[in-house]
């Protein structure tokens, strides 16, 4: 019995998998049917996808299926017979046709059962465009709806299907088109015949799974032999194994192949989207799609088919305009959409782009602020590819009324979060007018990646290459002067820039570390050996006792038990066969407080006003000049100086300072923060200099005072008491102002932020 | 009509402790290790067993007991579960056992700490008691994250 219920279930399995892609290819063949490109051979394979799922519908008693899929086996077999022509209103019908045994396939899939829908509208319209002309062959006529008749008396939910008013059967054929004659070769062919696929197999995923790990253990074997071989004298063995080693990378790789699929898979149903998107809208779009063959693993090829559907729904719908819009800004009336992939550096490109209006930066903006995304001061700040960017913020959406296309709510967001999950990135470029790019970069697959190895605390860790930066050694008097303490925080200057610090043997606990013991270690040391690493757009050293050596890593999941460790992303075997544990780079730094808990995408503007809620974060505090103390993020402050009040100089209206070579503005901090009073003009001599650089460019904040560093969970207690600050917190017992750092810049030097385009951190 | 049901037995700390053997995948002896840093006391390490990474428990710290001493090395009894094998490292390895169900009592309500917790229940055999593990529940061990030291 229970066999018995295991083989229908997996005879459904079968037609599931089966009819699905048949479908999928049915459409394609539709879609060439309707641009006059299908060979003679097209209504045949058409007819057999249909065929097939009926036929094998039938043998699993799924009578539903069968009977809709026979309704339209008798229109496609006039088709084929060149009975009926190839019209509009006719591609339409099958393809609504192929839609509605889609629908009952996938209840069938979820649900077990055929679903309660009601096609018996759907089969009229199949029927009556039968009988439109089957009608002037009077024999014709009535077999149809005989045929139907035979599935009647299944106890199916489906409403009975009554065959078309006469007066609808009679009407003149639409398509006054003489009718094709039989196509040569499509008698000769029967309606079952195998189709040229015997070349390949279907196999199951797990099965590749289990190779790719047996593999993976074959390489690690072959890696001990090699090992082992390398002082051996005997010839033959020395061949052997030499010989292992080139069998077994050839495997690895064809191993791997297998897991691979073309990208054209994905994109095989895009033209079919694209017609129905486009024929929704009223707008006319081309597809073109190049480098179909781009393979990528089975993996990410899953993970990136619903990013990839939306982005291209979504160029239609709000890029590509209607035609009149087209006509008036002298394009041609049909848009254009292209899909293009290509490999380049070990990843995988995807292109999408569209001829269309671009993106409108002044409504994104807008937009934004509507949504309370980014306040207007926020958005009359951001550059244009930081404004194009506010599109992937969650709750965004463009579409100025919700269409049925694109715009329900899930939108750029999950797009961006989706690929991000995979280890991709993307990102838009809009010409206004001209159109739209969206770009993708994903790895080629999730299961060996490279990474760095590192030693810490007698452990070996892997660091996926994805985030590291460059790695620094300091060695004697460098490491001593290089890495500085703020108040126990320990800080590198990275090329004029200052480089938050953590120990990996301190954020894993190896080692037990005090601040004390960790100074002492660090003078015991012969070298820091610092790995810089990117994560969440923020840079860190992470320093740790060796460095080994970058290798190809197979990336395996950790057990339930330890999930919860952010800072691992899982684990991989080592050549010796050894565990070692593979870094997760944000969770890493998120332990260490170096980036948000929460990733907060909420705020455009990270890099500057970031973290203003309820973090840790290291401030400095200084009197404004005014008896004000303001505070801004160590992390913005690049140098901190003294200058004689001499070597103070005018250029114009602006002063400015000659500092390492370049002639930086000055800006008094004091006569940008709204006080009441006049500010004492006289500066204390040395002037306190507070150095922010950003892109190359540096500016001077001249303070009357440093006062100290604290690492504070700052909370905004009081929103912007005034220009030039972000809000009041309370630091120390005293309220503390948070100087809007970009906002001073602005106003006194407008041309500070122009030119670049980078200052947003995503 | 009783039915008779095979368990995997194991001692720890000198009691003695059955796992239903259809839940063992195999018992190997000591591995070299890897520790995870952050996680929980009773997560001993993982271990490689044939390029499938497995996390190994510490029995005696799951279960509360004293740790172990002198330089055996405990071994490893590899347990399968939904989220793949976990191995529950014990001091030895005894038979597999054939015990009538007539011989299960239920544990004793006045059973205390993570035992009530994890023991099923307890089969009398003829000169010793054998507690049955719930091994869904002893390998469930959520990690409290990284915060948790």
């Amino acid at each position: 019995m229970t066999t018995n219920d295991e083989l229908q279930q997996q005879l459904i399995k079968d037609l599931l998998i089966e009819s699905f892609e048949g479908l999928d290819r049915f459409d394609r063949e539709m879609l060439a049917l309707e641009k006059g490109a299908g060979t003679s051979d097209t209504p045949n394979i058409i007819f057999r996808v249909i065929h097939t799922i009926k036929g094998t519908a039938g043998c699993l008693g799924l009578s539903k299926i069968e009977s809709v899929a026979h309704v339209g086996e008798n229109l496609l077999s006039a088709l084929r017979e060149g009975k009926v022509s190839v019209t509009p209103p006719l591609i339409n019908a099958l393809l609504a046709y192929a839609d509605a045994l889609r629908e009952m396939l996938r209840s069938l899939e979820t649900e077990r059962h055929e679903g309660e829908a009601d096609y018996s509208e759907l089969l009229r319209r199949l029927q009556d465009l039968n009988c439109e002309t089957a009608a002037p062959v009077p024999p014709a006529a009535p077999a149809a709806p005989a045929g139907w008749g035979l599935f009647e008396e299944e106890p199916s939910a489906e409403s009975p299907v009554t065959p078309p008013p006469a007066t609808v059967a009679k009407a003149p054929p639409i398509m006054p088109e003489i009718e094709p004659a039989a196509r040569p070769g499509s008698g000769g062919t029967p309606a079952n015949a195998p189709s040229a696929a015997d070349s390949a197999i279907r196999v199951n995923v797990d099965q590749l799974d289990k190779l790719m790990n047996l593999v993976g253990e074959l390489v690690l074997a072959r890696n001990q032999i090699v090992q082992h071989c390398g002082p051996a004298q005997d010839h033959g063995l020395l061949a052997a194994s030499q010989r292992l080693n080139l069998i077994t990378t050839e495997l690895q790789e064809g191993v791997m192949k297998t897991r691979m699929q073309p990208i054209g898979n994905i994109w095989a149903k895009f033209p079919r989207v694209v017609r129905d998107v486009a024929g929704e809208l009223g707008k006319e779009v081309q597809l073109v799609m190049e480098g179909n063959q781009t393979e990528l693993d089975r993996t990410i090829i899953e993970a990136i088919k619903d990013p990839l559907t939306h982005i291209v729904r979504n160029a239609i719908d709000h890029g590509i305009e209607g035609p009149a819009e087209r006509r008036a800004a002298g394009k041609p009336d049909t848009g254009m959409l292209i899909l293009r992939a290509f490999h380049e550096g070990g990843q995988v490109n995807i292109e999408i782009m569209d001829d269309g209006r671009g993106v409108n930066i002044v409504r994104v903006k807008q937009k934004a602020i509507e949504r309370g995304l980014v306040s207007v001061e926020q958005a009359g700040r951001l550059s244009d590819r930081e404004a194009l960017n506010l599109i992937f913020l969650p709750g965004f959406s463009t579409a100025e009324k919700v269409t049925n296309v694109s715009g329900r709510g899930v939108g750029m967001d999950v797009v961006k979060t989706n690929i991000e999950k995979i280890g991709g990135a993307v990102d838009v470029v809009s010409d206004s007018g001209r159109g739209s790019t969206v770009k993708i970069k994903i790895p080629l697959t999730l299961a060996i990646i490279p990474a760095l190895i590192v030693t810490s605390g007698g452990e070996r860790f892997a660091i996926p290459q994805v985030s590291l930066l460059e790695l620094v050694r300091l060695e004697d008097d460098q490491k001593r002067k290089g890495i500085e303490l703020l108040c126990g925080t320990p800080v590198y200057r990275l090329r004029g820039r200052l480089l938050p610090l953590c120990y990996l043997n301190q954020q894993l606990k190896l080692v037990p570390a005090t601040a004390g013991q960790l100074a002492a270690d660090l003078a015991q040391a012969d070298a820091v050996n610092m790995v810089v690493l990117q994560a969440d757009g923020r840079q860190f050293g992470l320093v740790v006792d060796q460095i080994n050596d970058t290798e190809e890593i197979v990336v395996k999941p950790l057990g339930k038990q330890l999930k919860g460790i952010a800072c691992f992303a899982g684990a991989t075997i080592m050549g010796d066969g050894r565990v070692a544990l593979i870094l997760d780079v944000l969770g890493l730094a998120q332990h260490a407080n170096i980036v948000s808990e929460v990733r907060d995408r909420a705020q455009p503007d990270k890099a500057r006003t970031d973290q203003t809620v309820g973090d840790r974060q290291t401030l400095l505090l200084f009197d404004a000049g005014a008896s004000t103390r303001m505070a801004i993020p160590l992390s913005m402050v690049a140098r901190l100086e003294e200058f004689p009040r001499k070597s103070l100089e005018r250029s114009g209206e602006q002063e400015v300072i000659q500092y390492r070579g370049q002639i930086i503005p000055l800006i008094r901090v004091a006569d940008h923060i709204a006080r009441v009073g006049i500010l004492p003009e006289d500066l204390s001599d040395p002037m306190q200099v507070v150095i922010y650089a950003e892109n190359g460019r540096s500016v001077g904040l001249v303070v009357g005072r440093i006062d100290d560093i604290v690492e504070e969970v700052i909370t905004v207690k009081r929103e912007s008491s005034g220009r030039g600050t972000l809000g009041s917190v309370v630091i120390k017992e005293k309220v503390t102002d948070l100087l809007d750092v970009s906002a001073i810049i602005r106003a006194a030097d407008p041309a500070f932020y122009l030119d670049h385009p980078a200052t947003l951190a995503a | 009509m009783s039915t008779r049901k095979q368990f995997c037995t194991f001692s720890l700390n000198g009691l003695f402790f059955g796992v239903e053997v259809l839940r063992v995948q195999e018992v190997i002896r000591y591995q070299e290790m890897t520790a995870v840093p952050l996680a929980p006391a009773m997560v001993e390490g993982l271990i490689n067993l044939r390029g499938q990474i497995v996390t190994a428990i510490d029995l005696r710290r799951r279960l509360e007991l004293p740790p172990r001493t002198g330089d055996s090395l405990p071994l490893n009894v590899v347990v399968r579960s939904d989220d793949g094998a976990v191995s529950l490292l014990v001091d030895e390895i005894g038979d597999v056992v054939e015990i009538d169900d007539e011989a299960f009592e239920r544990k004793p309500e006045t059973l205390t700490g993570v035992a009530r917790e994890l023991v099923q229940g307890v089969y009398k055999l003829r000169d010793r008691l054998l507690l049955v593990l719930d091994t869904e529940r002893t390998i469930n061990v959520t990690s409290p994250g990284s915060h948790a030291q």
